[in-house]
C-alpha cells in the first residue's frame, strides 16, 4: 500500500519535473527564435535611429554638398550597374555548370566537381580583390583597348579604355565570380529535383539529352533558377571588399565601363570611407547602409518568396 | 535518370548485329576528343604570329572546339544530334570557365605569398616593425578571438531556434521565423558591421572599436547559416527515434537532447564548422567594428584588435614606403586565410564523414 503510494508520489513528481523541463526547454527555444526576429528588426530600427541626423541635415552639410539623395543616387546607380553586370555574366553560366553537374558529367564525378565549384564559394571576398586587382585587371586591358577601338560606337564601350584594367566590367565579372557558386548550388538543387518519370518520358519518346533537358528539366526548373539568379543579385548588391579594391571609383555617372572614370557602390564607398569618418559623415553613410539594407531584402524577400511558392506547388517534398 | 544517352543505346544492341541495318550514322566515340585536339593544333598556329597567348589559345579552341564538334555531328548525325552535341560542349566549356577563377585565385596567392610563409610571420606581431621583417601573430590570434566570439554567441542562439522550428514550431511564427532566416542570410556583411556600430554608439560612444563588437557583427551572419544547416540535420533524425523515446515515457526535452541531438551531433557539427568558414574571411563588418593594431590584443572588451582579413587590406592598400614588404606581408596574410577557410571546409566534410550513420 505505502509502496505504491510512494512510486505514485515519486511519479507524480518525475512528472512534474519533466513538465517543468518541457516547459523551460520549449521556452528557450521559443525565445531564440523570437530572438531573431528582434535581431532583423534592430537592425533597421538601430540603422534608422542613426541615419535620422543625416536626414535633417541641410544639404550643403551632407558630402559632397548637394544633399543626401544627390550623395546616395550615383552609389546606388553603381550598385545596381555593377550587380547588374555580375549577374549577366553569372547566370548562364551558373546555368551551364548546374546542368553539366547534374546532368551531363560522369555520375561518379558529379559530386566531386560540385565540390569544386562550392570552394568558390569558399574563398573569402578579400582574397577576391586582390586576385581582381593583380590577375584579372591588368588581364583585360587588352580587351577593353580592342572593344574601345572597334565598338566605341556602343555607349557602354564608348572608352577610352582605362590602363590599369580596374573599371566597372571588372568589378562586374569579379561579383560574377562570387555569386557563380551560389546560383550553380541552387540551379543544381532544382535540376536534380525534376520528377525522373518526366525524363523518362522524354527518353522514351526518342528525345536526345538536350531535348529532355529542355522540355522536362528547364521547364520544371525555370521559377528555381529565377530566385537563385535573385539571391546571387542579393549578394552581389552587398559585396565589399572585392569592389572596394577592384574599382577604381571616381563617383562619376556613367554607362562606359570600360573607362577609368566609374561610379563607386554603396558597401565599397562605406568600407572606404567610414574608417576615417565622423560626426555627420558617419551618419550619412549608416543613412546608405540602410538603403542597401531595404534593397537587399528586398530582393532577397522576393525570390524566397518565389522559392517557397514553388514548393508549395511542385510537389517534389 | 539521365543517363541513357547515345552511348547506352548503342550497348543496349547486340554487338555489332543491327548498326547496318538501322542505318544509324555516328561519330565514332574519339571524335570529340579528335575535335578538340585539331582545334587547340589549329589556335595555336592562328596565334603563333602574336607569341600564342595562353588565353588566346584557350579562348579560340574553345570556339573552335565547339564550332568543329557541331559541324561534324550536323553532316554526319543530322540538325537533332548536333544540337545536343552542341549543348554539351557548351555546358563543359562553362565548367571549365569556373574552374579558370578558381585556379588562378589559388595559384596567385600561393605565389605570391609563399615568400614570407617563415616562422617570422607566426611569431612577431607589427609592434614596432617599420618596412622588413614583422609578422601576423596579433591577427592570428585576433581572427580567432573574434571568430571564437561569434561561434560563442551564435551556437546556442542557432541550435536552439532549430530546434524551436523542428521540435515545436508549428503555426504562424514557425513560418515567419523560417521564412526570415532566409532572407537574413542574405544580410550584406558590411550592413552587419554598420548596425553593431549603430548600436555601440547609441549605448556608448560614437567611434568605438572592440573586438566584441567584431564578434557580435559576425553572429549576426553566422546564426542565420547555423540555423538553417543544423535544421536540416534535425529534420534528418528519424521520427521513429523520438517515438520510441516517448512510449518508453522521456520527456519530449529529454528526447531531444539524449536522442535528436546525439543522433544528428555529426551533421550538426559540419554545419557549425562550415558557418565557422563563412565568417572566418569576413573583412568588411570587422574594418568598421574591429579596426587594426600593430600588436597583440587579447581583450575583445578593451581596444582595436588585428584580425587576418583586415591586416591584410591595409598592408595592402596602405603599404607605407617602401611597400613591397608590406604587400608580401598581405599576401602570406591572404594565404593563411584561405588555407583557414579551405582547411575548415575540409574538415567539415571528414566530420561529417566519421559521423555518418553506419548502419545503412
Amino acid at each position: 500500500m505505502t509502496t505504491t503510494a510512494t512510486a505514485a508520489r515519486g511519479e507524480a513528481r518525475r512528472e512534474a519535473r519533466a513538465r517543468a523541463g518541457d516547459r523551460i526547454f520549449k521556452g528557450t527555444s521559443t525565445a531564440a527564435g523570437i530572438l531573431i526576429l528582434l535581431i532583423l528588426a534592430a537592425v533597421a530600427i538601430f540603422l534608422l535611429i542613426q541615419a535620422i541626423p543625416a536626414l535633417r541635415a541641410p544639404a550643403e552639410e551632407v558630402m559632397g554638398g548637394e544633399g543626401l539623395l544627390g550623395y546616395i543616387a550615383p552609389l546606388l546607380f553603381g550598385t545596381i550597374l555593377s550587380s547588374v553586370i555580375a549577374l549577366v555574366i553569372a547566370t548562364p553560366l551558373a546555368v551551364g555548370i548546374a546542368l553539366f553537374i547534374s546532368h551531363y558529367a560522369p555520375r561518379r564525378m558529379a559530386q566531386g566537381l560540385g565540390y569544386a565549384v562550392d570552394l568558390l564559394a569558399a574563398v573569402p571576398s578579400i582574397v577576391y580583390g586582390l586576385w581582381g586587382f593583380t590577375w584579372l585587371a591588368p588581364r583585360l586591358t587588352p580587351l577593353y583597348r580592342w572593344l574601345s577601338d572597334n565598338l566605341g560606337f556602343i555607349p557602354l564601350f564608348a572608352g577610352p579604355a582605362s590602363p590599369t584594367g580596374r573599371t566597372m566590367f571588372t568589378a562586374g565579372v569579379v561579383l560574377a565570380v562570387m555569386i557563380l557558386p551560389i546560383v550553380t548550388a541552387l540551379s543544381r538543387e532544382v535540376f536534380l529535383q525534376t520528377p525522373r518519370l518526366h525524363e523518362e518520358a522524354a527518353l522514351a519518346l526518342g528525345a536526345t539529352r538536350w531535348e529532355t533537358i529542355r522540355y522536362a528539366v528547364i521547364p520544371y526548373g525555370r521559377s528555381g533558377v529565377v530566385s537563385a539568379a535573385m539571391l546571387g543579385l542579393g549578394r552581389a548588391l552587398g559585396e565589399t571588399m572585392a569592389v572596394a579594391i577592384v574599382l577604381s571609383a571616381t563617383g562619376a555617372v556613367t554607362f562606359n565601363l570600360i573607362g577609368s572614370t566609374n561610379p563607386s557602390t554603396i558597401p565599397a564607398n562605406i568600407a572606404l570611407t567610414f574608417p576615417e569618418a565622423t560626426g555627420l559623415d558617419v551618419s550619412v553613410l549608416i543613412a546608405s547602409g540602410l538603403v542597401l539594407f531595404v534593397i537587399t531584402f528586398g530582393v532577397n524577400m522576393l525570390a524566397r518568396w518565389v522559392v517557397n511558392r514553388r514548393a508549395e506547388f511542385s510537389g517534389a517534398n | 535518370m539521365s543517363a541513357p544517352t547515345t552511348d547506352t543505346t548503342r550497348t543496349a544492341q547486340p554487338a555489332g548485329s543491327s548498326r547496318a541495318g538501322m542505318r544509324e550514322h555516328r561519330l565514332p566515340k574519339w571524335a570529340p576528343a579528335a575535335v578538340v585536339g585539331a582545334a587547340l593544333v589549329v589556335a595555336v598556329l592562328l596565334t603563333l604570329p602574336f607569341g600564342a597567348p595562353v588565353a588566346g589559345v584557350a579562348v579560340l579552341t574553345a570556339i573552335l572546339a565547339v564550332g568543329g564538334i557541331w559541324l561534324a555531328s550536323r553532316i554526319v548525325e543530322g540538325s537533332r544530334k548536333a544540337t545536343d552535341r552542341l549543348v554539351t560542349a557548351l555546358v563543359t566549356v562553362a565548367f571549365l570557365i569556373a574552374m579558370v577563377p578558381l585556379v588562378s585565385v589559388v595559384w596567385t596567392v600561393v605565389a605570391n605569398g609563399a615568400a614570407r610563409l617563415d616562422v617570422q610571420f607566426f611569431t612577431h606581431s607589427m609592434f614596432r616593425v617599420v618596412g622588413e621583417g614583422g609578422g601576423a601573430l596579433h591577427a592570428l590570434w585576433g581572427t580567432v578571438i573574434v571568430t571564437g566570439l561569434a561561434t560563442l554567441i551564435s551556437v546556442p542562439i542557432g541550435l536552439l531556434t532549430a530546434i524551436y522550428l523542428v521540435e515545436y514550431g508549428r503555426g504562424r511564427l514557425a513560418r515567419w521565423i523560417t521564412f526570415l532566416v532566409d532572407v537574413m542570410t542574405g544580410i550584406p556583411s558590411i550592413v552587419a558591421g554598420l548596425f553593431i556600430v549603430a548600436v555601440f554608439a547609441l549605448l556608448f560612444r560614437p567611434g568605438l572599436q572592440l573586438g566584441l563588437m567584431g564578434g557580435l557583427a559576425l553572429s549576426v551572419l553566422m546564426i542565420p547559416v547555423v540555423v538553417r544547416s543544423c535544421e536540416e540535420m534535425l529534420k534528418l533524425v528519424p521520427n521513429e527515434l523520438r517515438e520510441a523515446s516517448y512510449a518508453l515515457g522521456v520527456p519530449k526535452w529529454r528526447t531531444i537532447i539524449k536522442v535528436v541531438l546525439r543522433t544528428a551531433v555529426g551533421g550538426i557539427a559540419t554545419g557549425i564548422t562550415l558557418a565557422v568558414a563563412r565568417v572566418t574571411g569576413e573583412t568588411a563588418p570587422l574594418l568598421l567594428t574591429v579596426g587594426l593594431t600593430a600588436g597583440l590584443n587579447f581583450n575583445p572588451l578593451e581596444g582595436k584588435m588585428a584580425t587576418l582579413p583586415v591586416y591584410a587590406y591595409y598592408q595592402y592598400t596602405a603599404p607605407g614606403v617602401p611597400p613591397e614588404f608590406a604587400i608580401e606581408r598581405a599576401w602570406t596574410a591572404v594565404l593563411l586565410l584561405i588555407a583557414l577557410v579551405m582547411g575548415l571546409n575540409l574538415l567539415a566534410r571528414v566530420i561529417s564523414r566519421v559521423f555518418a550513420p553506419k548502419a545503412r
